[in-house]
């Protein structure tokens, strides 16, 4: 009996992932619930457990293949590890000798379940001409079986691949002695998306930035003050964003086409708060959502930022984590950044920059004294913001910063 | 004693639910006023109709057999005899039902049933007996009845309905037959072939509503040459009993000057209603839809706990093969199992000669829908099979997706039209492109080889053109 493994639920608007990379060989004893690879969508990395222990049958689909939810990935045979391959070897005698590892396959190809082989003429033509398994296509005909216009669609978005990437390479090649010494990597399905995602930002939106400054004095004064007693109560560092948070949403209350965005010819104007927070991973730049971050208190957002930003790093967020923001933040001060124009998360209409803290001298009441600034910046549609929305936001951000009783008091 | 389920009607749709429902382990008894079981279908419609189809198909073929070098004098009429072999036809067919529901232990009541509350059926028999019925479940399969125009009163002797005209007592000399559809285009080919000037008057400026337009237009031509008259975008307003005949008033749909057109017999075949009466369906709240339908959801349930309805009194095609589905469906989701009947996949057939059947979309709806297809067709001029046979017209059209090749709809004219659309109803059940059906091999010579060539010429590859 073999088990199959399957592309999981990816989740809405993902109709597709790459495979990162298997842990295990085929041969190789598997238990359940046991990671055995891990899958790349535009969104995350995620893993795929085991669905049942036994030993690792064939690999259907390979390192870097595309798929789609619900495709064979590959199969785990009933049996413990070493039982199964033992007997063949031997009574092979010497020429089967090198491949051992194929022996434990040929079970699970040929009593994998029908429907995932029972393809019509059609799709076998197509498998057959432009190299996409159709196992690891998701179906929509009968009982998920993989029809034409299934394999049509899985080559026409690069399931094959031949000819789809082809007219993307148009780099002249490098002279002789440069080319030995470059290293062609595939982008992973995580920094296309990103690419693709700036770029079509950058090509949609009439973007621009205004720019601000705040003095960080009286937050990091009631920081100072209260940080112990806030991490003995809540359990969680008292850091920058909760605040940063409270008075992104106070002054999207105030101006509502931030917060909204352009469908065709209308504005949708969103009576919810959905933060993003930008994370630097490894990988790439994810941007986890607080959900309905005004109901929350400080603590709340500070710890739900918190639990994405350890999850992050380990790949373990889910796609409904990162969908639905309506409005992001991102901090590239972390990173020692004086000052950017970040580029929009679409289809928001507002991304907030935070920078670097930094003491710089400032005037106060004619004398000159020290501070910690920090220069933020906001970058907005301005198809639907004007410009004095954008500046006014950006002030009543400061403002709160400056005096964080305005967010007590919903000044 | 108390039923898991009773079935109220034992045609298509309700004698198959009792036999799935009781094949699953219910306890079931059926419920049916006709004397025989088989409902419309077996009775009066779907058999009797088909019987005199081929029988008088037969009588029309057997003046061509000189031409294949068989020597035989002219065939004669006995249409005694015909009607005799119709209705022996017939007895078979019911006494098997009756035996299948024996077979499943099923308990048959004879008698008109009445719903008198959720789990209650109340049967009354012919001789006025009556009887109570306890039951979890009720699934209503009444089926439906004739249409009736305002002011024209069928008799069954020179004004008739389908029923009528499958026992005329002789041919007539001029049939009317008032309505282009399935069933008044099969009768008018049954007294046409025996003899009878047919003439056929629709409101519409069209035969067969609801078809694929071309397969109309030319299954319209080929009627005609058969000797068929058609006055389309026509209404009757009125019918007149003459002496042993009637004449009737046809005025222009769009208005305009009336004629009249004299009949021996006049057929009206203007559609069938659901058939509700005498159920006390307003009694117990079972809710209707605004052409009388009862209103089910997508599991046969009517707003009415306990309650099912399937078949020709809930909407969809009145066919007795979707009445069938409906049953096997609604005894399975009864039985705790996920009943299904795919809408999308519906075989539709006129048993005339040649055949028309066509399942899935018409250009026409694709077209609406704004879908982009392409088609193919293949003339039985070019299929061999037909040619030796002599039996060329017509011809086979795939209706595919632009985009991914799906098989969307397939209209065929032909012989044994309606055999060939099953090959087509399972591709389509399964999602296959034309493609698909153009890559499965088909035996030569026969006339299912037209099938693959449409197939291929979707693809603008069909061998044979
Ligand atoms: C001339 C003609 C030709 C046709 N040819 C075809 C064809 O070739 N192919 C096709 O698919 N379809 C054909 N049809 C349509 C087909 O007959 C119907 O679609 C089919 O019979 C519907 O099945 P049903 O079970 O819903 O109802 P029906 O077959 O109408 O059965 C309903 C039964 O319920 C009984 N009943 C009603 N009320 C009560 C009550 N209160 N108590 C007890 N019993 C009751 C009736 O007596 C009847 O026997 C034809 C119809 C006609 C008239």
């Amino acid at each position: 009996m073999a088990t199959e493994i399957r592309v999981p639920t990816l989740g809405e608007s993902v109709s597709e992932a790459t495979i990162g990379r298997w842990f295990k060989k085929p041969g190789d004893p598997v238990k359940a619930d046991e990671p055995v690879l891990e899958l790349e969508t535009d969104k995350v990395t995620l893993e795929v457990n085991a669905p049942a222990s036994g030993t690792l049958g064939e690999i259907v689909a390979k390192d870097g293949e595309t798929v789609s939810p619900g495709a064979v990935l590959g199969s785990i045979v009933e049996g413990g590890a070493g039982a199964a391959p033992a007997a063949a070897p031997k009574a092979e005698a010497p020429k089967a000798a090198p491949a051992p590892a194929a022996t434990p396959a040929p079970v699970p190809t040929a009593a994998a379940p029908g429907a995932a082989k029972d393809h019509g003429p059609a799709v076998a033509r197509l498998a057959a001409e432009s190299g996409v398994n159709p196992a690891s296509v998701g179906g929509t005909g009968k009982d998920g079986r993989v029809t034409k216009g299934d394999m049509l669609a899985a080559i026409a978005t690069g399931g094959a691949s031949a000819p789809a990437p082809a007219p993307m390479q148009m780099r002249a090649p490098s002279a002789p002695v440069d080319a030995e010494r470059e290293e062609r990597v595939k982008m992973t399905k995580l920094r296309q998306t990103i690419a693709r995602r700036l770029k079509d930002a950058q090509n949609t939106a009439a973007m621009l930035t205004t720019f601000n400054d705040v003095d960080m004095s009286a937050v990091m004064n009631l920081r100072n003050q209260y940080k112990d007693v806030f991490e003995k109560k809540h359990g969680t560092k008292l850091g920058f964003m909760g605040f940063f948070t409270k008075a992104v949403i106070q002054a999207l209350k105030e101006l509502p086409a931030v917060n909204a965005e352009i469908d065709g010819t209308d504005i949708v104007y969103k009576n919810y708060y959905h933060i993003g927070i930008a994370v630097g991973t490894e990988k790439g730049l994810v941007v986890p959502v607080v959900r309905d971050a005004d109901l929350l208190s400080v603590a709340g957002i500070e710890k739900t930022i918190a639990d994405f930003g350890r999850r992050a790093r380990d790949g373990k967020l889910a796609i409904e984590e990162m969908q639905g923001g309506t409005f992001t933040i991102t901090n590239g001060g972390i990173y020692g950044s004086l000052m950017s124009t970040p580029i929009l998360n679409a289809p928001q209409s507002g991304i907030l920059g935070m920078h670097r803290i930094e003491e710089r001298p400032v005037v106060r009441n004619g004398q000159v004294v020290v501070r910690p600034m920090m220069y933020l910046a906001l970058s907005y549609d301005h198809r639907i913001v004007d410009g004095k929305e954008a500046v006014t936001f950006l002030v009543r951000v400061k403002e709160a910063l400056e005096d964080p009783a305005r967010l007590v008091l919903d000044l | 004693m108390s039923y898991d389920l009773i079935v109220i009607g034992t045609g298509p749709g309700g004698y198959v639910c009792a036999i799935r429902a009781a094949q699953l382990g219910l306890k079931t008894a059926v419920v049916e006023k006709r004397k025989t079981h088989g409902g419309t279908c077996l009775n009066v419609g779907c058999i009797p109709s088909k019987a005199l189809l081929h029988a008088s198909h037969m009588f029309q073929d057997a003046q061509h057999f000189a031409e294949m070098g068989i020597g035989v004098s002219a065939p004669t009429l006995d249409l005694k005899k015909m009607l005799a072999f119709k209705q022996e036809g017939v007895e078979g067919n019911t006494k098997g039902v009756e035996f299948l529901l024996k077979k499943n232990k099923i308990d048959a009541f004879h008698g008109t049933a009445r719903i008198a509350a959720a789990g209650q059926v109340e049967v009354t028999g012919e001789d006025g007996s009556n009887q109570m019925l306890e039951t979890k479940n009720i699934v209503i399969a009444t089926g439906s009845d004739v249409t009736r125009l305002p002011g024209i009163e069928i008799d069954e002797k020179v004004v008739v309905s389908s029923t009528g005209a499958l026992e005329l007592e002789s041919v007539p000399k001029r049939l009317v037959v008032i309505g282009a559809g399935v069933i008044g285009l099969e009768l008018g080919s049954v007294w046409r072939r025996l003899g009878s000037e047919v003439t056929v008057v629709e409101y519409l400026d069209r035969i067969l509503p609801g078809m694929d337009g071309e397969v109309a237009k030319n299954f319209q031509r080929i009627l005609s040459k058969q000797g068929f008259a058609f006055k389309l975008g026509a209404k009757v307003t009125k019918v007149e009993k003459t002496g042993n005949g009637a004449t009737l008033t046809v005025e222009p749909a769009a208005g305009g000057n009336a004629e009249t057109l004299e009949a021996d017999v006049v057929l009206v075949a203007v559609g069938r209603v659901p058939y509700t009466q005498g159920l006390g369906l307003d009694k117990v709240g079972v809710q209707l839809d605004n052409r009388g339908r009862i209103q089910t959801d997508a599991h046969f349930s009517t707003n009415v706990t306990g309650i099912y309805a399937i078949g020709d009194v809930i909407a969809g095609p009145m066919l007795a093969h979707k009445a069938e589905d409906e049953g096997v469906a609604v005894a399975e989701i009864l039985a705790g199992k996920a009943g299904h009947v795919n809408y999308d996949v519906i075989p539709s057939v006129v048993y005339t000669f040649p055949e028309v059947a066509s399942v899935g979309k018409t250009e026409e709806e694709l077209k609406a829908a704004g879908i982009a297809y392409n088609a193919g067709k293949f003339p039985f001029t070019a299929n061999g099979r037909a040619k030796v046979n002599r039996t060329t017209d017509g011809f086979v059209k795939i209706l595919a997706d632009a985009a991914t090749d799906k098989v969307l709809g397939v209209h065929i004219i032909g012989p044994e039209a309606g055999n060939l659309i099953h090959e087509a109803a399972i591709a389509m059940e399964f999602g296959a492109s034309s493609e698909d059906m153009a890559r499965t091999c088909h035996a030569h010579p026969t006339l299912a080889e037209a099938v693959k060539e449409a197939a291929l010429a979707v693809e603008k590859r069909a061998i044979h053109m």
